[in-house]
This record gives C-alpha cells, structure tokens and sequence, in this order.
C-alpha cells in the first residue's frame, strides 16, 4: 500500500485552504510529479495517460462543437454541414472529435489488453480495474449517443436498432424504449435527450477517471513482472522520467491521429452518414462504429431460443438472450479478478496463459470482422463460436488455468530481475 | 514456397467468394480514375473544376439541387466577383415580405444557396416517374468510393443483358445498386459547349463534374492537405526531440542506478 504524503504548501492561501480542505495533497498523491513509480514499466503503460489525454481532447472540441450544433431533427445535419462549410476551422474541430472517438477507443482497447495480459485486475487492484470498467461502459454510451447527433442515415438507423434492443428486457422493456424515445419512435425527443447526455457523461466519466486515478495510488501501479515494490531501488520518481516517456508515447500517437484527421478524415466513418436520417428509407445494412463490432457480433450470433426442447415452452427468447449476452460480454470483466485464479499476476510467467491471451486476442478480431458482416452465409456460425469461446475464456479457461497451470519462477525483485535459482 | 502458394490461392478463393455473394446486391466495382485531389499532396484541378460547374449548371441542375453550395463558393474556383453576381443573378428566389405583406421574389445574390430546380420533393418526384433525384453537395461523400462511382455511373450505361428485367422508364447501368436507375443517360458528346474550348466527351464532363462535386463535398479539402503536412512536420520533429530527450532522461535508470540514492 503506497503511503499518503500529507502536503504542506509554502504559500498562504495554498496552506489556508489546504487546512480546510486537502486537495493539493489529493493532487499531490494522485497525479503528484515525485509520485515513486515502478522502474520497468514498457510502453503498453503509456495508453493509460493517453486515454486521458484522448478525454480532454474530445471534450474541448466537443464544446466547441456544442456551440454551434442544433440538436433538432430538422436542423442537425444542416448544422454539422455549416460547421464543416463556413465555421471558422469547424471542418477541423469536427474531424478531430469524430476520429478522436475512434483513438480514444484505441488507446483504451490496448490499456485494457493490457490489463488482461499483465493481470492489472489482480488484488490489490480490484477496485481500480472495476472502475476502469465503468469508464468503458460509460465511453460506450458517450460514443453510441454522439453517433446519433449528426442525423443522418447511419445516426438514426443505429439509434433504432440499439434502442430497440431494450424491448427485450421482459416486463419493463417496453416502458424503457418509450422512455429512450421520449415517445413511440426515434425522434426529436431522442436526439434532444441524446444530445443533453453525450454532453454530461463526458464529466461524469472524468470524475470516475479521478476515482480511478485514486485507486491507482492506493494499490500501486502495476508493473510487467507483476511483482511487488520491495524497496526504492525499484522505484523512479514519475517527473520527469515517465513524464518524458508518456510525452514521447503521446507524440507518436498523435503523429497516427492527425494522419487520419488531414488525410482520411472519413476512412473510420460509414457513407451513409452522409445521407440525412429518413425514417422512410432503411439502408443496405445497419452497421455500428468499428468498435462496438464485438459486441454487435455477440448480440447477433444467438438466434436460438432457451426452453424445454420439443416443446412451445420458452424460457428465453433468442433476442433476450442476445442482449443478454452482449451486456454480460462486458460485465464479466468485472468478475475477473475472481475468475482468474492465478496466484501470478503478469503473463510474462504463465506460458500456457500466454497462448489463450493470444486466442483472445484473435477471437476479438473475428468476432470483429463478423459483427461488420451481413448476418448471411458462414458468418452467423463463425460469430457463434467466436461468442462461445469469448465467454469459455473467462468463465472457464482463466478459472482452472489458474489451478494446473504451472508458471514459472518470479524474479526476485524490479531492481534485480535475476530469477530465483530453481529451489 | 509451396506454402506461400497455397496461402495465397486460399486467400484469392475466400475473396472471390466473398464478392460473388455481394455482387448481386451491391453494384459493380467502380472504375478507378487517377483525380487531380487524390493523395497527401492533392488539390483540385481548377480547370477541371470550372468545367465541372458549367456541367452541373447546364445539364445536372435540371433535376439535382446543390442545396450546401452558394454562389459566393465560387471565389474558391477561381471566379470574379462580377461573374458570381451575374450568375446568381439569372436565378430567383424568394425575398422578404413586402410592406403590403406579399411574399416577393427576388434575383439570386452571392450569399444565397444554389436554388432547389423543384419547388419540394413531390414535385421533384412527379417530374421524374417517381423517383426522387438526391441533392449532389455531398454525394462524393456518401458513396463508398464516391469520386470513382459517380465517374462510373455517369459512363456506365450499356444495354441491358437479356436475363435482367429493367422496368419501363428505368436504364441499365451495373454500377448502380440493383442495376436498375430511374436517371436517364445525362451526359452526351457536345451537349456543354466549354468555355476554355475543352472537347466534351462524355468521359471529360463526367471527369470534369466530379472534380467539381469534390470540390462541393469536401470545400476545405486543399487547406486540409497542406495544414496535414505542417502539423506532421511539426509532430515529427517533436517527436524525434521527446525521444532523443527520453534517451538522455533515462541514462541512469538504464544504467541500473538508484536515482533516490543519487539524490542524496
């Protein structure tokens, strides 16, 4: 457990409202530059800064965009068309939030790869991972309602589908999807309800950041060996060292994103958005963003119901159940500091893990690939065993690998990483 | 090797199986043209796009609106204000109310959008056998490789092939979705007389109007592509700095030192 360094501030006023109320030692422990970190933290730690900076970068732009969006049905896709047109840099405000939802979404894809690969979830970081959860569910909803505000084909249709899929919850789904809708179909009080809490989450998710940030100084960061800090000489203060090394991570990243925003501004979007929304006209196929195709795959891949075989009895219809599915592809991440039973944290030491981090790792990009395809031919059976083993993985696999796995001897220390002779 | 082979002959059947199932549904693959805007350091041909506009005015403009696009847009291709003001000028639009209260009509100014050729989309559907022509500011835009699929459909007429059914009052053309499209060939050889002498072919005006539509789609393309190159320069030499920095930083961490030690 890291300690808590009270701050006594040298200015008078910082001290005066530090007696009343210790957020400069808050800041100070939490994101304080002489914060003692792990020494041999690699490059996979740098997305975790950089989906943080992908959070003010979608913020600011996004209020800027809110100044001169109009969140009506009539007048929305005419005003993103204005501020493409004759809004001064607006073409380059809008690109830079619409690609910025795309790598804020990268950045958080691998800092969560990351996590399952070094086993960040582990005690004592339960907390901390369960909070980083919530960001992501809450960056779902964000990006999902920001789709919607442009209004065209694509925003409306997606807006439909998804919506809809509350209908299956039983009893109440009905009265939720009225309650999305703010009426009996997607329209204006949609988008304009939309429109109000794409606006809020973004706060509400830099709050549970701040929690999360909390966490990550009372458990500690991680580090790749997955081992405890034993003493300073595993340590580096975080100024300037890992200040320097984020920068450096943050200027490469940026270099990729700014090629997207100059030179392929529309590559990560669908043409039909650029169709204004017609309830009268359904497009080709209704596809999400790139990344909510995994789920989109898992929500599509069950077509079956659950009752008694050979009978009329249904326990659960196959819509229910691929809504299910898709929540609990999600919320299972939750239970995985549990699931996994593993006394060893870092993958460096699991050799046969290794191998099922990387099916994994495949199984995502198929599941991926299918949720952009046509539910025709091959696909519905490739997206069912994609889904079957995405759940084995967690519910079974990462359970009784833990206990007949047998890992590999744990180094000593950070400092001295020379591994343990074999007792 | 043989493995490469094989590889390689799975990957061509997987693909190829993968078009078939589109094929029917989906059009046929555009042609792809090399474009004047293409690429990192592309811009728009400027006479090309002033070809383009004289297309859409004097052929396209009969059925499509351009509703993004105003006179004052122009300028961007190159055009004097006086020409701008004669041009809006030969178009009406509606004015303000009059002090009798009478809705009024007045000439077209640089300010105003491009006018709509149909009063409100049942006219423009009952003008054209049902069908309702798309307005064309963002059609490069909202077509999966919209520059090359427009340039195709606009050459891409041919005869029907005797297994497919085209309804009366539609025309055969494979790289429309379905095949089937309600427009009738727009573009015949002669049929814009160029200003700068240029010979219309049906080829060069189909060139000539999706360089402009580009153009309507995309306005701040060129200011796009040449901010991107500054801001990667700059990005670059940034970055290179931060890592030659980060190499410096690091030395005596790398070296295996305790930096809380040597701060004593």
């Amino acid at each position: 457990m890291a300690e808590w360094n009270a701050a006594k501030p040298k200015n008078a006023v910082a001290a005066w409202v530090e007696e009343r109320l210790p957020i400069i030692s808050l800041v100070n422990n939490v994101v304080g530059s002489d914060t003692p970190t792990p020494r041999n933290l690699n490059y996979w730690w740098n997305f975790g800064s950089l989906a943080g900076l992908m959070l003010v970068v979608q913020i600011i732009s996004g209020v800027v965009l809110a100044m001169h969006y109009t969140p009506h049905t009539a007048l929305a896709f005419d005003s993103v068309e204005r501020i493409m047109r004759d809004v001064n840099y607006g073409w380059l405000i809008r690109y830079m939030h619409a690609n910025g939802a795309s790598f804020f979404f990268i950045a958080v894809y691998i800092h969560i790869f990351r996590g399952f690969y070094y086993g960040s979830y582990k005690a004592p970081r339960e907390v901390l991972w369960m909070l980083g959860v919530v960001i992501f569910l809450l960056m779902m909803a964000t990006a999902f309602m920001g789709y919607v505000l442009p209004w065209g084909q694509m925003s409306f249709w997606g807006a439909t589908v998804i919506t809809n899929l509350f209908s299956a919850i039983p009893v109440v789904g009905e009265s939720i999807v009225t309650l999305l809708w703010g009426g009996f179909s997607v329209d204006n009080p949609t988008l304009n309800r939309f429109f109000s809490l794409h606006y809020l989450l973004p706060f509400v998710i830099a709050g549970v950041v701040i929690l999360h940030l909390w966490a990550k100084k009372i458990s500690d960061s991680g580090n790749p060996l997955g081992i405890d800090v034993k003493s300073n000489a595993d340590q580096i203060p975080f100024h300037p060292f890992y200040t320097i090394k984020d920068a450096f991570g943050a200027g490469v990243f940026f270099f990729v994103f700014a090629a997207f925003i100059f030179y392929m501004p529309n590559m990560l979007g669908h043409p039909d958005n650029y169709i204004p929304a017609d309830p009268m006209v359904t497009p080709d196929s209704i596809v999400p963003e790139w990344y909510f195709l995994p789920y989109y795959a898992i929500l599509r891949s069950i077509t079956f119901d659950i009752g008694i075989p050979f009978t009329d009895i249904v326990f659960i219809p196959a819509k229910l159940l691929g809504v299910l599915a898709m929540f609990a592809s999600i919320l299972v991440w939750l239970f995985l500091p549990w699931l996994d039973t593993s006394k060893v944290r870092s993958g460096k030491f699991r050799p046969t893990f290794r191998w099922f981090y990387l099916f994994l790792v495949i199984d995502m990009f198929v599941l991926t690939i299918v949720g952009g395809k046509k539910p025709e031919g091959i696909w519905p059976m490739i997206g069912l065993i994609g889904t079957a083993y995405y759940f084995a993985h967690f519910l079974v696999i990462l359970p009784l690998l833990g206990k007949i796995e047998k890992t590999l001897p744990l180094p000593e220390s950070i400092a001295n990483p020379v591994v343990k002779a074999a007792e | 090797m043989k493995l490469v082979k094989n590889i390689a002959i799975a990957l061509t059947a997987v693909a190829g199986l993968a078009s078939a199932s589109f094929g029917s549904a989906a059009g046929k693959h555009p042609m792809q043209m090399e474009w004047s805007f293409d690429g990192a350091f592309g811009q728009f041909d400027m006479q090309s796009a002033q070809r383009g506009w004289q297309v859409y005015k004097q052929v396209c403009s009969a059925c499509h609106s351009l509703k993004y696009f105003r006179f004052r847009n122009l300028t961007d291709l190159g055009y004097e204000e006086d020409m701008i003001k004669a041009w809006a000028a030969e178009y009406e639009v509606e004015g303000e109310v009059d002090d009798a209260g009478d809705e009024t009509m007045r000439a077209a100014r640089p300010e105003d959008a491009f006018p709509n050729p149909f009063p409100n989309e049942n006219a423009a559907r009952a003008s054209n056998g049902g069908a309702l022509p798309p307005d064309l500011s963002l059609i490069i835009k909202a077509r999966h490789d919209g520059a090359n699929y427009v340039y195709s459909l606009l050459n891409g007429y041919e005869d029907a092939p005797a297994d497919s059914h085209v309804p009366a009052g539609k025309h055969y053309n494979p790289y429309f979705k379905g095949g089937a499209i309600s427009m009738a060939p727009p573009l015949a050889e002669g049929i814009v007389d160029y200003e700068d002498g240029m010979a219309a072919t049906p080829e060069q005006m189909a060139k000539d109007v999706v360089t402009f539509l580009t153009y309507v789609a995309e306005p701040k393309l060129v200011v796009r592509h040449h901010m991107g190159l500054e801001v990667l320069m700059f990005l670059g030499i940034l970055t290179i700095i931060l890592y030659f920095s980060m190499k410096k930083i690091w030395k005596p961490v790398k070296a295996g030192r305790n930096v809380y030690e040597d701060k004593k």
